[in-house]
């Protein structure tokens, strides 16, 4: 089984596609008539969002795969998408932090729907490395982690679904742009810094899934040189340590 | 490790309470059992024997249908395991460490919750109850109980259902000679059904049983007839 | 199906009698909550939203109480193996499960609310009754769900105690929304005000939702 294919054509195209989303938003993209240059945080923040919040939802997919299969494999990946989307999700709350503000001058906001639920999906997920440590039995940690991961994927849409119906009916919306179509030099912005932030995302994926493999793989072999006992036992980890 | 599962019964295989071939099952690193093998005809008994941690428990819960083997085949009582679990779980009757008794309520209670599960008569509980000489206790709660108390009141639980195969995990630990022979008619030699018994006395293991198990560090140290096992075999396991 | 759920709704009813272990403690817990938030509010009466809220908040609380205990015998009293060897369908253990943990909520609620109106409470709850016992009603429904599949998860972890508030907090966050907002309109001060409708429909989703997910998943969880 092998992790990191294409990890360098990927690195390369993530690398391309940030710098030259960056290089729109400094040049290209027009400032907004209300909130001025601060408003460009959008092209930071909604992406990392969006690609956080397919992260977890991938998460609960390969958990499920684990679940129906038994194949770890699933659970590596179930494993690093949710803790990557877990450190871009916090990506997410700190720049819309910036955002409120730069532009509503306080750090939080609650009128605005997608933060809060934002903040609820972080608190959920930020217990799943805590429960997976939690649990010393790695078949029963990959186990119950899948469940997790499950679960919270399909609590995040009914989430933002709640937490807006509740918002929405009092406050309008703080931190959207344009209300509804976007004019085309922000689409093509959006969309390529969009694109840059799910290539970044899928070769961190790619990097530590490798790498973990690989540390997996060199364990395996270690211990055939010294023997069962020959190796000290593995610590406890929330990460999966064993395929 | 992928399971490896035998699809076919043949009629040997119906024949054997028990008949197991290359059964592996690990924690993450940590292999607790590997290449287990052996068969276990209807009515027979095996003992296994094996010093702590060689992967006796280990055993008994895969074939009570509570662990899944990682590797090997597994098929008990005609059921090939995890597959056929369902069909299995109803007739197998684990006696472990727990007593898996409800200490708040009355061993009547306990044995009636459990009837209810398994679908079994009111009257066996009253059966089992005269049978262990538990029936003046059987109104007060499990923590009440002495040790040798609880454990009859387990070994009812047991085999409540009257299973066909007993999975029997130091069955005597806690009990005193009054209480060995009073249960004798439910999980000895006698009462019928193929049975697989885990002990530290190696005498009474080797005198109960038909068939020898030695585990040594999760592995098979040897299978055999019990009359062809002897002592020092059996005493080289613990060493 | 019917005869296990049975037994094991009626074995840990039975259970609770006699240990009283729950349902005192969930009770006890709502009550000095209330006198709590008194003195930390600074208010003699609460009307409106902020009534609905400190009602909603303490019950969550003390469902998170009851959620610890839901699966503790069975984890220390081999419980969970007493069930895996029975030729019955597990999901039997999630129905019972959750039957049970509703009871203890209606229990516990049948005594924190009047508890609610009488020290807290500025206008009467007397006419919003049979709207308050809807919401109340389909909240249970919702933490029942979601309590039984935490406490399950949570059981067999080392820090159980602290693994269920912080799971279950966050999931049952729509249930606190939707409650609240809904029964914000009860204890208006002018009077009982209508339910907004549209809130039912948003917990009775969320019930819905998490029933169907819990029947998939709960099986995972028992078996090894």
């Amino acid at each position: 089984m092998v992790f990191g294919r294409g990890l360098r054509a990927l690195s390369i195209a993530s690398v391309v596609l940030l710098t030259s989303a960056f290089a729109l938003v400094f040049f290209y993209a027009p400032n907004d008539a209300d909130q001025g240059f601060v408003q460009k945080i959008f092209y930071l923040h909604v992406p990392v969002a969006i690609v956080a919040l397919c992260g977890f939802v991938a998460g609960g997919v390969y958990g499920l795969r684990y679940l129906r299969s038994g194949d770890r494999a699933h659970d590596l990946r179930s494993y690093v998408a949710i803790h990557l989307s877990l450190i871009m999700a916090v990506a997410a709350l700190v720049t819309g932090s910036i955002w409120a503000k730069a532009s509503w001058g306080h750090w939080w906001v609650w009128e605005e729907p997608t933060l809060v639920s934002f903040l609820i999906v972080f608190l959920l997920y930020a217990c799943y490395q805590p429960l997976r440590f939690s649990i010393e039995d790695p078949e029963r940690q990959a186990r119950y982690a899948a469940v997790f991961a499950v679960i919270a994927g399909a609590f995040v849409p009914l989430n933002f679904m709640a937490v807006r119906m509740a918002e929405s009916l009092t406050h309008p919306r703080v931190l959207s742009t344009t209300g509804g179509a976007m004019p085309g030099d922000m689409r093509l912005t959006f969309l390529l810094s969009l694109a840059g932030m799910t290539c970044l995302f899928v070769t961190l994926c790619k990097y530590e899934l490798a790498s973990k493999h690989a540390s997996m793989q060199l364990r395996a072999l270690k211990r055939r040189l010294a023997g069962d006992d020959g190796l000290a036992p593995l610590q406890r980890s929330a990460a999966p340590q064993h395929l | 490790m992928a399971p490896a599962t035998d699809g076919t019964t043949t009629t040997e295989a119906d024949a054997a309470a028990v008949a197991l071939e290359g059964v592996g099952r690990a924690y993450g690193e940590r292999v607790a059992l590997r290449d287990v093998s052996l068969s276990l005809p209807r009515g027979a008994t095996v003992a296994v024997f094996g010093a702590n941690g060689a992967g006796k428990t280990t055993l008994l819960r895969i074939l009570a249908t509570l662990l899944r083997p990682h590797a090997g085949s597994v098929t008990v009582l005609g059921g090939t395991l995890p597959a056929d679990g369902w069909k299995v779980r109803g007739r197998v009757g684990l006696l472990g460490h727990e007593p898996m008794l409800y200490r708040e309520l009355t061993v009547r209670e306990n044995l009636r919750f459990h009837a209810r599960l398994h679908g079994v008569a009111e009257a066996r509980i009253a059966e089992l109850l005269d049978v262990v000489a538990l029936a003046p206790r059987a109104d007060d709660p499990v923590h009440t109980l002495s040790r040798g108390m609880a454990q009859r009141a387990a070994i009812c639980r047991a085999t409540l259902h009257a299973p066909e195969l007993l999975l029997l995990d130091e069955p005597y630990a806690n009990l005193d000679p009054g209480g060995a022979l009073a249960v004798a008619p439910l999980i000895g030699r006698q009462a019928g059904p193929a049975r697989v018994l885990i002990s530290h006395d190696v005498e009474q293991g080797l005198a109960e049983a038909d068939w020898v198990l030695g585990l040594r560090g999760g592995r098979q140290a040897f299978f055999a007839a019990a009359a062809q096992v002897e002592l020092k075999d059996v005493r080289g396991l613990y060493a | 199906m019917r005869r296990v759920v049975g037994a094991l709704v009626r074995k840990d009813l039975r259970l609770e009698l006699r240990t009283r272990e729950s349902v005192p403690a969930m009770l006890m817990f709502s009550v000095s909550t209330f006198v709590l938030f008194h003195f930390g509010l600074d208010r003699d009466r609460l009307a409106g939203d902020l009534a609905a809220g400190v009602l909603w908040v303490t019950l969550l609380f003390a469902a998170v109480l009851g959620m610890n205990r839901l699966f503790v015998a069975e984890r220390e009293q081999g419980g969970f193996d007493g069930f895996l060897l029975a030729p019955v369908d597990r999901t039997a253990l999630f129905v019972a499960k959750a039957a049970v943990l509703l009871a203890f909520l209606v229990v516990v609620e049948a005594a924190a609310v009047p508890a609610f109106a009488v020290l807290l409470l500025g206008p009467s709850a007397a006419d919003a009754l049979p709207d308050l016992l809807a919401v109340l009603l389909l909240a249970d429904l919702g933490i029942a769900v979601v309590g039984t599949l935490v406490g399950a998860l949570a059981v067999q972890t080392r820090a159980r105690d602290l693994i269920v508030p912080l799971i279950a907090l966050p999931l049952l966050l729509p249930v606190v929304i939707a409650a609240a907002q809904a029964s914000s309109p009860l204890f208006a001060e002018a009077g009982a005000g209508a339910l907004p409708g549209r809130w039912l429909v948003v917990l009775a989703l969320y019930d819905g939702v998490f029933a169907l997910l819990a029947f998939g998943v709960f099986d995972f969880l028992l078996e090894d």
